[in-house]
């Protein structure tokens, strides 16, 4: 199970490597989905009122608790805009991505 | 940060769905499982045949869940989480849930045949339908759970969908099996609450949840919860349980009835709807509701 957590591709040099069954070896944490984005959430924390609605549609569990704050994780994040339309306050804003 | 307000999240925080999956922006289908999954628990086992959460999982050695998977064909999703079920009983395993999730296509046309069979013999599984309404995995062809007038590649804006969605529900109903729900991902307790109560019931069980697609609906990403809501607010898929395929009860009383213009506006596959036909559409859609209405008022 904690080797399920790294974010790391498996990569099989040759067949022999390869488990006998087809089974699942790694997350696919790798896969760092924020690359995908254009416009990124920014939680305004001043006005923010704790509800945990943008926690609970993040599509991509990309929206974490701590501290009993919502906060994103842009590794992952790609950018869908549900949590900045369903906040109740709209204290997340879209901010168009820099390249 | 001021307010010291303790948080109160309305679902477990345990997540058994992993960040980085290759669903697209927006998806439905990844909240319904995401929903399920925290009902279900770790002992679980899923069944997937081809549907897009087969392409969501992720490629060969890595998965984004933290529960087993088994690919199967994609006529199988009953068949096959029948067989794991009785191999788990075999080796005196009585507490493990066996969960086939299979997209639209694989419940309402291919795999219509193998969940029949398995809600005939009653086995001990769930089956769970997230419900995008044509077969997106593939690109948009036409399934019958598409609604009346949907675009989609194979019935296109001159020759749009001139037949209504099939009332799966009902045909599960015919089955008496014990359990059967409708859901939708915008009413994310009321998804949790119902694949709970379903764990706990023996027999085959059916879930009907409707998760939007983006992509294939050619909605903005960003509306995906508020179409999961209208479409429930405005009674075209109505929230309620049926036990043993006769007591029916609504989940959510829909109190004023909203019209469904707004939510075919969101949408681009009803763009070319001629105002005629949205108001056919609204007299399907308040039979269906009247019809639905009957029934719960004759088991009461």
């Amino acid at each position: 199970m904690i080797r399920k957590k790294e974010a790391k591709k498996i990569v099989f040099q040759s067949e022999k490597e390869m488990p006998m069954m087809p089974m699942s070896l790694g997350s696919m944490l790798y896969n760092k989905t924020g690359a995908w984005r254009n416009i990124r959430p920014v939680v305004d924390l001043e006005n923010c009122i704790q509800c945990g609605i943008c926690w609970k549609f993040c599509p991509d569990m990309s929206i974490f608790i701590e501290n009993e704050f919502p906060y994103v994780n842009y590794d992952y994040c790609k950018g869908c805009g549900i949590c900045a339309e369903e906040c109740p306050v709209k204290c997340i804003a879209m901010v168009e991505e820099e390249k | 940060m001021k307010k010291p307000r303790t948080m109160k999240l309305s679902l477990p925080d345990e997540e058994l769905v992993g960040s980085g999956n290759l669903a697209c922006q927006g998806c439905g289908a990844t909240l319904a499982m995401r929903y399920v999954l925290k009902a279900l628990g770790q002992r679980t086992v899923l069944c997937i045949p081809a549907c897009c959460w087969s392409v969501i999982d992720g490629p060969f050695p890595h998965s984004c869940l933290d529960v087993p998977v088994y690919h199967c064909a994609f006529e199988t999703a009953a068949s096959t989480a029948s067989g794991v079920k009785a191999g788990l009983e075999m080796v005196g395993d009585t507490e493990t849930t066996v969960v086939a999730w299979a997209g639209d296509g694989g419940t309402f046309d291919i795999g219509i045949q193998a969940l029949s069979g398995a809600a005939e013999r009653n086995d001990d599984i769930i089956y769970v339908c997230y419900d995008n309404e044509a077969y997106m995995n593939t690109g948009i062809q036409r399934s019958s759970a598409t609604p009346f007038g949907a675009w989609t590649t194979t019935t296109p804006v001159k020759h749009f969908k001139n037949r209504p969605k099939k009332d799966i529900d009902a045909i599960m109903a015919a089955h008496r099996i014990p359990y059967i729900a409708t859901a939708s991902i915008a009413y994310a307790e009321d998804v949790y609450k119902k694949a709970k109560k379903a764990k706990d019931i023996q027999g085959t069980r059916f879930l009907h949840i409707y998760a939007p697609c983006p992509t294939g609906w050619k909605s903005r990403p960003e509306d995906s919860i508020r179409l999961a809501r209208m479409v429930v607010q405005n009674s075209i898929f109505p929230l309620y349980e049926i036990e043993n395929g006769e007591k029916y009860t609504l989940s959510i009383k829909v109190k004023d009835k909203k019209p469904i213009h707004d939510y075919l506006k969101l949408q681009g596959r009803f763009r070319h709807l001629t105002e005629d036909q949205i108001k056919f559409m609204q007299e399907e859609v308040d039979k269906n509701w009247a019809r639905l209405l009957r029934k719960v008022e004759s088991s009461d």
